[in-house]
This record gives C-alpha cells, sequence and structure tokens, in this order.
C-alpha cells in the first residue's frame, strides 16, 4: 500500500468555463436589461412619431432623422463640437505640463498630488459647478472683489455666456486628462530621456521628438475621456450658459421634458451616441495602429 | 532631472490652484455671516444651522443614502461575481461581453438618463426611487467591474490551483483564498460607487418619481430657484463629505 | 604627454552621506580603449555619468580636449553614452534612431544620410536599417546603440557595461568586434564593466576601482603581472598569497619569512625599489605559474611549499584545484588538461608547488 496514496476522494476539477458564465450571469442580465435594452428602445423610438400629447406613436417614420437637418439643431451640434472640441485642446494645454511635473517628483510627492487629483475627480460634479457660479455672477466673489478694489466700477458680465461654459467644461474634466497622461508619462523609460540628450537634444527636439510620441496613448486616451464627456454635457451648460449657450445634452433634455418630443430627443440621442462610438473607433483604432507600428511581437 | 525648471513649477502650481481654490473659497463663504454672499461679513455657523432645520433637505439626504447604500449593495452583489466571470472567460466572445459590461462607463450621462426614462414608461413602471436605484445601479456596475478585475489580474493564478489542489472546494477556494485578497479592492471600489451615487444628478434626474428627490436634486432646484446661502453650507457638506469618502477608498487601496 | 583626450582631477562625488567618488584623478590618452574595472558600488556609474554630464561633481573638475566641462550639460558635450539598456527610442527605426543625434547638431540631410549608412556598415547592419527596435534581438540592438554614438564622430565614447546583456556566446566575438571598431574609427572610448576578464582583453589601459577610489592604472599585463596592492591582485585575476616579514633586501631581491606557514623551504622574491627589509609584506602568484609536481620534492631549492590536494575540478579547457599548504593556507592551481580528461594528481595526495621567484609579487601591508 502506497503511504503516499491519498485519502481524499478525487477532487472536480473546477469547471472554469461554465463557472464563468455563472457568475457573470446575474451582471450581466442587469447591464442587458437595464443598459442595453434601454438603448434599443430609444433607437426604436427613434423612428416612431409623437404622439398629439406626447408620448408614442408606433408610426415608421424618418422624419425625426430629417428634423436633424434643420439648421438650429445643425447649429447646436455644431456648437458641441466646437466646445467639446476647445474643452479638449485646453485640457491638454493645461494637463500635459501638470502630468510631466508630478510624473517627476519623488514617488512620496507624487502620489500625494494625485490623490488630490483623484479625490476632485470624484467630488461632486454639480457643486464644482455651482463654485463657478458663485465666483463669477454678477454680484459674485470676482466682481464684488474687483469692484471693492475699485479696478472696475459696474460688475463685468462673465456668467450666462460659452466662455463660461468652456470654463466649467475645462474645470470639470482636467482631471480626466491629467491621469491618463500622468500614466503614459511614467512609464517612459527614463534611459530614452538621457539617451537624447546625449545625443544633443535641445527642450523643443526633446518634447517633439520623444516624449509625445512616445505619450501619444496617453495623450489619445485623455482626449478620449475629456472629448466624449464634454460633448454630452448638460449641467454645465445649463447652469454656467446663456439662452445662446446651447448644447446637445440641453437639447436633448428640452425634446424630452419640455417639448415631450421623444422620437425627435431618441433621434438626437442616436446621432449623439454615433460620434461617441466612432471617436471611440477611432480611439481604438489609433491604440491596435501603435502597437503594429512598433513592431511588438 | 530631479530639478524642475520654474516655468514648469509654475504652471503645476497654477494648475492645482485652479483645480482647488474654487472649492476652497465656496468652503471659506458657507461660513460668511452676511446674507449676501459675496462679501465678508464674520464668521458664522448660521447657515449649517438652517440646513440642519430643513425639513426638505433632510428627507432629500435621507433618500440620497438610502439610494447609494441600495445601489452599492446591488453593484457589489453583482460586480464581483462578473468581474471574476470575466477574468475566467477565454475565447472570442469575451471581446463582446467586456464591451456590454463597459458600456455604461463610455455613454455620456444624458443618453443613460433618457434611454432609462423611456425604457421605464415603455414597460410601464412607474418612476420612484426605486427606478433611481436601479439606474444607479446600472451606470456604476463597470466602476466596481473595473477595479476588481484589476486587482484579480495581480492575482497569482496558482492561488487557485494550490487550493483545489490541496482538497478545496469551489465555495472554500474563494472564501479562504481569493475573497481576502480581493477584499480590499472590492471595498475601495464600494466606497468609490457609494459616493457616485450619492454625487450623481443627471440619470436621477430623468429617472425620479415624484417625491423621490435627492440631494443633487435638490441642489439642483435651489440653484435654479435663486441662490440662498444656504447652497455654500450644503455645497460645502457634500464635497467635504465626498472627499472624505473618495480619500479613504484610494488610502485603503494603497495598502 | 600624448595628445589627452580626457582629464579627471580630482573628481569628488557625494550620494549622501557616501562618497561615492574620492578625489579620482585620471588622464585618458586620444584613441585609447580605456576601462573603469571594480565590482558596483565602486564608484565606476558615478565617473562614468560625470562624464557624460548627467551628474555635476561636488569638487574637482573633467577636461576634454582640454576644455573644462564645469557647467556643460549633456547635451552640448562631444561625448556620447552607449546605455547599458541601449536606450533606443522604440518610435523609430534603426536609421531614425542613428540619425537622432546628427538630426539635432542641424547637419545637411546629405550628409546625414551618408554618415549613417558608412556607420550602419561599420556595425553590419545594413540590411536592418528599417527595422524598429522591437524587430531586433539583443546583440543586434546593441549594435544600434553603439552606431548611434559613433556617428557623431564625438571626442569620446562612453560605453556603460557594453557586454553584460549579451549571452556567453554573443560576448567573445562581440569583444572582438568592439576592439576592432574602435580601432577603425580611432576614437577614445571609456568603457565601464565589472567583468576582469573583459577588461583586460579590451583595453589599451585600466583603472581599478573600489569605494570611490582609484586602485591601480595601467596596462593590462601592468596590472596582473605587477598588482600595486591587494585589492587589485584579488580582482584582476586569483591570488595565491604568502605573509611574512621581508628580509635580506639587496639589489632587487630579498628573502620572505614566511608568517602562516611553516616551512624551512626558503622563499625568495624580488623587491620592488623602495621597500626595505623588516617591512610586513605579503607575496602573490597567480595560479598558472605555479608548477605542480606529485609527491614531496627533495630537492626543490627556493620556492618550493608543499601541501595536499582538496579539491580537483574539470572545467573542459582545465582542471581547477585548490591545494592546502600547512594548517589554513590554501591555494588555488590551473592544471591544463592535456590527458583527455584523466585527473593530474588525486584529491588528498600530496604534492608540491614549485613557483619562479620572479612571479612571486610583493605587496607591503600598510
Amino acid at each position: 500500500m502506497n503511504p503516499w496514496s491519498s485519502s481524499k476522494e478525487a477532487v472536480a476539477a473546477p469547471c472554469s468555463r461554465c463557472g464563468g458564465w455563472r457568475l457573470l450571469g446575474p451582471g450581466l442580465l442587469w447591464t442587458v436589461l437595464f443598459c442595453l435594452l434601454p438603448i434599443l428602445v430609444v433607437l426604436a423610438v427613434s423612428f416612431a412619431t409623437r404622439g398629439t400629447y406626447g408620448g408614442v406613436l408606433w408610426e415608421f417614420s424618418l422624419e425625426n432623422y430629417r428634423d436633424l437637418l434643420h439648421p438650429l439643431y445643425g447649429r447646436i451640434f455644431g456648437q458641441s463640437l466646437l466646445l467639446a472640441g476647445m474643452t479638449t485642446g485646453i485640457c491638454l494645454a493645461l494637463g500635459f505640463p501638470l502630468a510631466y511635473y508630478i510624473a517627476r517628483l519623488p514617488p512620496r510627492r507624487q502620489a500625494l498630488l494625485l490623490i488630490f487629483i483623484m479625490i476632485l475627480f470624484w467630488t461632486n460634479f454639480l457643486v464644482r459647478t455651482y463654485a463657478w457660479i458663485f465666483i463669477l455672477r454678477t454680484e459674485g466673489l470676482l466682481n464684488t472683489a474687483l469692484m471693492q478694489l475699485h479696478l472696475i466700477s459696474t460688475p463685468l458680465d462673465l456668467l450666462y455666456s460659452n466662455q463660461a461654459v468652456l470654463l466649467g467644461l475645462v474645470y470639470g474634466y482636467l482631471p480626466f486628462m491629467v491621469l491618463p497622461l500622468y500614466a503614459a508619462i511614467e512609464r517612459i523609460d527614463p534611459a530614452l530621456i538621457e539617451a537624447a540628450w546625449d545625443l544633443y537634444a535641445d527642450r523643443w527636439s526633446l518634447f517633439r521628438r520623444v516624449l509625445i510620441p512616445l505619450t501619444k496613448p496617453g495623450i489619445i486616451a485623455g482626449c478620449v475621456l475629456v472629448f466624449i464627456p464634454s460633448l454630452g454635457a448638460f449641467l454645465t451648460p445649463d447652469l454656467l450658459g446663456g439662452a445662446r449657450s446651447m448644447m446637445v445634452g440641453n437639447l436633448i433634455q428640452h425634446e424630452y421634458l419640455v417639448a415631450r418630443d421623444w422620437p425627435l430627443g431618441s433621434a438626437l440621442s442616436m446621432l449623439l451616441m454615433l460620434i461617441v462610438m466612432g471617436s471611440l473607433l477611432g480611439y481604438f483604432n489609433a491604440q491596435s495602429r501603435q502597437a503594429g507600428e512598433r513592431g511588438e511581437r | 532631472m530631479r530639478k524642475q525648471g520654474l516655468w514648469l513649477q509654475g504652471m503645476s502650481g497654477l494648475g492645482m490652484a485652479f483645480l482647488y481654490l474654487p472649492i476652497i473659497v465656496l468652503v471659506v463663504f458657507s461660513f460668511n455671516a452676511s446674507r449676501l454672499s459675496a462679501t465678508w461679513q464674520g464668521f458664522s455657523w448660521h447657515w449649517y444651522g438652517v440646513l440642519w432645520h430643513d425639513e426638505a433637505l433632510l428627507a432629500a439626504a435621507a433618500n440620497s443614502l438610502w439610494v447609494a447604500v441600495l445601489s452599492t449593495s446591488l453593484v457589489v452583489l453583482l460586480g464581483v461575481p462578473a468581474a471574476m466571470g470575466l477574468e475566467r472567460l477565454r475565447g472570442r466572445g469575451k471581446q463582446v461581453l467586456d464591451t456590454i459590461m463597459l458600456l455604461p462607463l463610455v455613454l455620456p450621462e444624458v443618453m443613460m438618463g433618457v434611454a432609462l426614462l423611456l425604457f421605464f414608461v415603455m414597460i410601464q413602471w412607474p418612476l420612484s426611487l426605486a427606478t433611481v436605484v436601479i439606474g444607479h445601479a446600472a451606470f456604476n456596475l463597470p466602476v466596481v467591474i473595473v477595479m476588481v478585475r484589476a486587482r484579480l489580474q495581480k492575482l497569482d493564478p496558482r492561488l487557485e490551483e494550490a487550493a483545489s489542489d490541496l482538497g478545496a472546494s469551489a465555495w472554500q477556494t474563494f472564501y479562504r483564498v481569493t475573497w481576502p485578497l480581493v477584499r480590499p479592492a472590492v471595498l475601495g471600489a464600494a466606497l468609490l460607487a457609494f459616493t457616485i451615487s450619492l454625487d450623481d444628478f443627471i440619470v436621477t434626474f430623468f429617472v425620479a418619481g415624484p417625491g423621490a428627490t435627492t440631494l443633487p436634486l435638490k441642489v439642483y432646484s435651489m440653484i435654479k430657484s435663486g441662490l440662498s446661502p444656504e447652497i455654500n453650507a450644503l455645497s460645502s457638506v457634500l464635497v467635504l463629505a465626498s472627499m472624505g469618502l473618495v480619500g479613504l477608498s484610494l488610502v485603503h487601496q494603497r495598502r | 604627454m600624448a595628445d589627452l583626450s580626457i582629464d579627471i582631477r580630482a573628481l569628488v562625488k557625494r550620494h549622501g552621506a557616501t562618497l561615492a567618488v574620492d578625489h579620482v584623478s585620471l588622464q585618458i590618452s586620444r584613441g585609447e580603449f580605456f576601462s573603469l574595472l571594480g565590482p558596483s558600488g565602486a564608484g565606476k556609474t558615478s565617473l562614468l555619468r560625470m562624464l557624460a554630464g548627467f551628474e555635476t561633481p561636488d569638487a574637482g573638475d573633467i577636461l576634454i580636449d582640454g576644455r573644462s566641462m564645469a557647467g556643460v550639460p549633456p547635451n552640448r558635450r562631444p561625448v556620447n553614452l552607449v546605455f547599458q539598456s541601449y536606450a533606443l527610442f522604440p518610435h523609430m527605426s534603426v536609421t531614425q534612431n542613428v540619425a537622432f543625434g546628427l538630426e539635432m547638431k542641424r547637419l545637411p540631410q546629405g550628409e546625414i544620410v551618408e554618415r549613417v549608412s558608412a556607420t550602419l556598415e561599420l556595425v553590419r547592419l545594413s540590411d536592418k536599417r528599417d527595422r524598429m527596435p522591437g524587430q531586433l534581438s539583443g546583440g543586434e540592438q546593441q549594435r544600434v546603440a553603439l552606431a548611434r554614438a559613433l556617428v557623431n564622430r564625438p571626442a569620446v565614447v562612453l560605453l556603460d557595461e557594453p557586454l553584460a546583456a549579451l549571452d556567453q556566446q554573443l560576448r567573445q566575438p562581440m569583444q572582438t568586434e568592439l576592439k576592432t571598431i574602435q580601432a577603425q574609427v580611432g576614437l577614445t572610448f571609456v568603457c565601464v564593466t565589472h567583468h576582469q576578464e573583459e577588461a583586460l582583453a579590451l583595453s589599451d589601459r585600466l583603472a581599478v576601482m573600489q569605494q570611490g577610489r582609484v586602485m591601480q592604472v595601467g596596462r593590462p599585463e601592468d596590472l596582473y603581472e605587477r598588482p600595486e596592492n591587494l585589492f587589485v591582485a584579488r580582482f584582476v585575476g586569483v591570488s595565491n598569497e604568502v605573509r611574512g616579514t621581508l628580509t635580506d633586501v639587496d639589489a632587487g631581491e630579498g628573502t620572505l619569512l614566511p608568517g602562516d606557514v611553516s616551512s624551512s623551504r626558503v622563499i625568495r622574491v624580488s623587491v620592488p625599489a623602495g621597500l626595505h627589509s623588516g617591512l610586513q609584506v605579503v607575496m602573490t602568484v597567480r595560479p598558472e605559474r605555479i608548477r605542480i609536481t606529485p609527491g614531496h620534492v627533495a630537492d626543490g631549492g627556493a620556492n618550493c611549499l608543499y601541501g595536499v590536494v582538496e579539491t580537483m575540478r574539470y572545467i573542459g579547457s582545465e582542471w581547477q584545484g585548490v591545494v592546502r599548504i600547512g594548517e589554513s593556507l590554501r591555494w588555488t592551481i590551473h592544471a591544463s588538461n592535456t590527458a583527455a580528461g584523466s585527473r593530474p594528481v588525486p584529491v588528498g595526495a600530496p604534492v608540491s608547488l614549485q613557483w619562479k621567484s620572479d612571479d612571486g609579487v610583493v605587496i607591503p601591508l600598510t
């Protein structure tokens, strides 16, 4: 009798495949039910017609999409794209130096600054937007301070404008840009920077020829993370914007809750979704093309 | 390389100041004794007192807490197994599943809110606090999944094999080996989901029923209906609460 | 004094409380292949980085081609570094990597193309010019790193542990190639390594460093045959030692009275200038200079010690063994494998170890 023979009964090998499905199941069901399905509903409704008192008449129609071609909607979409684009650009310009600075700090200070930024990242967006109202409005902090310092005699009209919306968007999404940038910069082998320096590069060439190409994935990630939410922004233009600062988010809300034209609102949502998905596809494409270019095995 | 140019230091200082100044200003002025919020007229706890006695506000706060607790529990119960399941699955279908599960993260919130609203109307489910819980659970699920998966990926796969080699059943392996190692990430994710739920506005805005006011909704209506100084106090409370919770979550994760 | 390429004067560098480089002075001639040899922590990497400009000395100066490098940043020095990890730009092809330094100096495009081609030919990578670093083997990556430095024709080429990352089989051919290339381009090479054999094989001259100080500078044969201190004796080769007192010093010769081995035998040594009778010294002999005879040779004459074989290991090209002399003295011996693998002396057998007095180097104990 082999003294090493086991007395335990054969343990069934854990069936990783079926186990995986059973674990994923409930979560998957939930997401399908309360995320995927609703989106499909929106898609369906976008092809329907508005009922007389709001509500939906299930008659197939392409009216809504044709309505989108109306210059009014075109203007709002265009403005949203412009604002989202400018927000992304400004966040990149501000975020890159900040991320670069943090990436080169000693580890403990790095962790500290990162925690501060991440905390901001998750803090109440509504409150952060309201802070700017408090500062910028006619009786707000900035105007009061400037008047008390006798620098101006009448309060500046800063709020309720496109510029205020831009400011609010940049403020809201800057952390979304800094964090992926930091991750990309931090990953660069410091020997590469030294090698460029050793090979006579000045600061600008270092930046342009080495730093930027090596952090490209991070830059693209940051841009996507800022562009997409800015495009669909609702609160910022709603609170900080004026009558002419309407963005797609506000428009959708307006159609749904004010004009009660659900089919039109759905069509708008689908268009927004298209642009978002398009940007994401572009992002993934860029990522895989990058890896291919490097000859990464 | 350690010494950074003045330009960099200056820009970064400006950047951090830009990020934090508005909040600091808000908190400071919440202690302003004056009615006209922008001129400083002495330190006072007055507005916090007003908050404390505002019935409607307290009800909204209670609602927010309920929704946060319920949706976070849901999200943990669904998300942890889902993360484990996703890690185990292989094959081509995996990409599709990954995309589906992470979908809410990339959708603009307006879309989620609007889609859920339509959905509930279509299946004739009346809007209430429950619909808010459902909505929160739907868009917070990927948050938990991403964070738990990140932790799972760092886990040595041999550990589970070792456990089953030593006779442990699937449940025992999970309870005695996987769970203790994954728990900090789950806690961190739960705290994060809780915070996001407390702070959420847009989805809540679309799917809340009458009487199902949460704190962010209340703040919004307060801002829209003309500013009263309580808003500063309320905002400060919200900010400090979220900062505290997130800070806790982050510190916890670093262990 | 030949054309001085590098003049290092009393260089000091502190890392926190430790002195990484301790008042080091060195002169390196133009076109020399010079190595800095030493164990980790010896300060050689710090010295290299100060030459490149990535670290600033706390005191002292570095002159390259007569010009002081104080305050000169790396991108303005006539120096190029071949990094230990190669540090090739992953997003640029081989050609683009090699051309980088020339582009930074704003040379005309035609000249850049010409020089890059010539250098790629020199390192035999012309057929890989459009590959990306991720597609190259370790040896190929190293040649790109070398080409990237050489193409700029700097006054000094620095190499940080150039062969450390290569497989054993690649090291030998790469050593030869490195030496050939250096001879061809005629540039000054300064190489940092902890690998003693490599330093000896590659260098025209080398400096052995320990704890921030230069222990000895000279040609490989100077360091190997005539080490000036125990550290060099032990680091550059194997050192078989006998301690004792020096006596009868006369016209460059003397007698060693051994302190740690009882021997009625006389040990004759050649004595370097400046040493006198009565000094406590160590005599060191290289293993290959010792003749091994089985048994106790009766009339061995001077410089003959008796011992017992403790171990005898076969490593293919030769046998390496340890012989115990007296109570505690152990010497390493090498014996050629001339008899198809059969052991020259059995373990446990008595042997006589003999060597010429010229081969015993006397080092004073300070």
